[in-house]
């Protein structure tokens, strides 16, 4: 990446937010790991594991935030790739366990012994190493959303038909991944991890580590956002999202732009649940259920579409709700205030949380730069009668 | 690309038997029509004669049923797609102004730049000063220079149709589709409109500009084809075409 792209992509919004990432990823695992239980800083090590898994969906929801908010590209199956990177990671996992399974079987995980299975399929290869797995984690998801959007966006389908095909895509994972000849574990998934590189996944050091890695990995992820969205390619995004066959007319080869955003948001979303897997210790087929990515978009409804930081806002701020709501009396009313949450947002803001601030900010920004031509202005002003002296 | 070009025809549009139909509606009739590089036509015609449709057909967003379409004596426009036309230098502007409404006038000349259209191109673009100075001479051309960092969204009619036309500048274009252009335009506007019109052609380009607003038909001073029905009623000056009994008996209604 030039360096071009990458400072041209700094304003002062993704500096702060950067910032708040920055700060949350080292503040929060030091005042676990210093300081003692008894402090009122301490943050104590479940709720690491819980915003970890924030961070995760923020990843989550700017991959979607990018297609959607920038190329109009409505997926709602994006929580496909996540669950696949996801898995990715989970077979890694499972062929750390070794020998220390119930069944002690040094090759074959558990699940595998129980089903009968003589030797390890030879998709299971290679996920013994880290590098492979870590590959895996963005060339599986990558691939998926390559030929998936190859077939579609060159045969143009969009809008709501693009939509329901993801949707569908989702859940064919979903059926095929719930079938214990799969390969995958069936309904149960993969869980019962013990170590990440050597490291024991439940210690709390891990924890804290794991926590950094996915704000690096959300800060990263903002960036790479940042530079694409606030390149010339953005431009022809957006140009895409509001006029697609008038950007034809220009001579812009329109499927070729969606594949790229669609192949690097998968990729993306891969890496998000790879991060996840380890700190909630498990995948399963539940992650492909259609509800979740639905639910995904919801988060970035809410924050605000087409603004990355609203995207990322919008996930922790609707899982903070999800996870304060389905821990008290309100548990089974959750769908209910989580699709009244979306009505709401679409009927009293629907420019999103960041969106509805930003037109706020709008007049005042121009105040200000108003403000600094004026007194540009007025220097000059200054300066002459100096000269004619 | 062969290194012999097989030159069918000398023209540079050149359309030969089209026909279209939407559902057993024939919009499109045994369409003929042959512009000469350089060459600049009127094309007038009652509403639903089909002179949108025959834009589309040459920009690759309608496929023909039945006929020849080639540009620039070689090139058989039926087999190619929408970007595939607009990069061999076919420009077209629609008849709803159809500019990218949340992006600036600026952006909306950047983006119809005839530089590198392919994703890594894009990506890795950066500003370089001929094309500043190219968006610079477009604004000024245009007359929106002042209004550069304004939404496209937030232009009048009269204006956006401006920028529409300045976006066709950007792209440099040798053959332009032009399709109702002074649609919402004062008088002034119009007759800058068609002194525009004029200048783009002296340089060399080919224009089809299609109108319903006569006066400026006329200002444009150039031969006029008369569709109706989808098919070619009549060709010739404005003066010979407005005479024509079968024009004035198509236009008055039967
Ligand atoms: N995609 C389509 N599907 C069905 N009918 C169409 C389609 N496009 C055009 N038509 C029909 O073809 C005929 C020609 O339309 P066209 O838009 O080319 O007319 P026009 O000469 O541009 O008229 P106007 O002066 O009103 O712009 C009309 O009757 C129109 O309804
Ligand atoms: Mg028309």
């Amino acid at each position: 990446m030039t360096p071009h792209i990458l400072t041209r992509s700094l304003n002062r919004g993704a500096l702060i937010f950067l910032l708040v990432v920055a700060a949350a990823g080292i503040l929060l695992p030091l005042s676990n790991l210093l300081l003692p239980e008894s402090s009122a800083l301490h943050v104590p090590t479940y709720l690491i594991s819980l915003f970890g898994k924030y961070v995760c969906y923020a990843i989550l929801a700017l991959s979607i935030d990018l297609i959607w908010g920038y190329c109009g590209i409505l997926s709602l199956g994006h929580g496909a790739f996540f669950a696949l990177g996801g898995y990715a990671m989970g077979m890694y996992l499972m062929r750390q366990i070794g020998s220390r399974g119930v069944y002690g079987n040094p090759i074959l995980p558990d699940f595998m012994v129980f089903l009968n299975y003589k030797a390890l399929p030879w998709y299971w290869y290679g996920f013994d190493h880290f590098w492979f797995a870590a590959l895996m984690v963005l060339l599986v998801p990558g691939l998926l959303a390559f030929c998936f959007g190859w077939l579609a966006f060159r045969s143009r389908v969009t809008g709501v038909y693009l939509s329901i095909i993801t949707q569908a895509m989702t859940y064919a994972l979903l059926l095929a991944f719930f079938r214990n000849d799969f390969g995958f574990g069936g309904n149960n998934g993969l869980t019962d991890f013990k170590d990440i590189l050597g490291f024991n996944v439940q210690a709390e050091g891990t924890r804290a580590a794991l926590f950094m890695l996915s704000c690096l990995a959300l800060a990263i992820g903002f960036l790479i956002c940042r530079s694409v969205v606030t390149s010339k390619l953005g431009k022809v995004l957006i140009a895409i999202r509001d006029a697609e066959s008038r950007t034809r007319f220009l001579g812009y080869r329109v499927e070729s732009y969606k594949l790229f955003v669609f192949t690097l948001s998968a990729c993306m979303a891969g890496v998000a649940g790879a991060l996840y897997v380890p700190q909630v210790g498990i995948i399963n087929p539940g992650e492909f259920a259609p509800g979740n990515s639905i639910e995904a978009v919801i988060w970035v409804a809410v924050g605000g579409r087409g603004t990355l930081i609203g995207a990322a806002l919008g996930a922790i701020v609707v899982n903070y709700a999800k996870t304060v709501f389905t821990s008290g009396p309100l548990a089974p009313y959750w769908l209910f205030m989580l699709g009244a949450m979306f009505v709401l947002v679409t009927l009293l803001l629907p420019k999103g949380i960041v969106g509805t601030v930003n037109a706020w900010l709008e007049p005042w920004k121009a105040k200000r730069l108003s403000r600094n031509a004026e007194s540009a202005a007025r220097e000059d002003g200054v300066i002459k009668p100096n000269m004619a002296e | 690309m062969s290194l012999i070009e097989t030159r069918t025809t000398s023209a540079m549009l050149y359309l030969d038997g089209v026909h279209v139909s939407f559902d057993g509606f024939h919009a499109i009739n045994n369409l003929s029509l042959t512009l000469e590089p350089g060459e600049m036509r009127a094309i007038i015609g009652p509403n639903g004669a089909g002179k949108t449709t025959m834009m589309d057909i040459i920009t690759g967003k309608t496929k023909p049923d039945k006929g020849e379409v080639v540009f620039d004596g070689s090139v058989d426009l039926t087999k190619l797609d929408e970007t595939e036309i607009a990069t061999l230098g076919i420009g077209r502007k629609f008849q709803k102004p159809t500019v990218f409404e949340s992006q600036t006038i600026e952006d909306n000349l950047l983006l119809a730049l005839n530089v590198d259209h392919r994703v890594r191109g894009t990506l890795f673009w950066r500003r370089s000063e001929p094309e500043s100075k190219r968006i610079d001479r477009v604004l000024e051309i245009i007359k929106l220079g002042d209004a550069r960092d304004r939404l496209a969204g937030n232009l009048s009619h009269g204006q956006k149709q401006w920028l529409e036309i300045g976006m066709l500048l950007a792209q440099d274009p040798k053959l332009l589709l032009v399709d109702e252009p002074v649609a919402g335009m004062t008088d002034v506007e119009t007759q800058q409109t068609a002194e525009l019109l004029k200048e783009i052609n002296s340089h060399d380009k080919t224009v089809v500009v299609v109108e319903h607003d006569m006066t400026f038909v006329r200002e444009l001073g150039v031969k006029v084809t008369c569709l109706h029905e989808g098919t070619v009623l009549a060709e010739g000056t404005i003066d010979d075409v407005s005479a024509n009994e079968r024009v004035v008996e198509v236009y008055l209604g039967r």
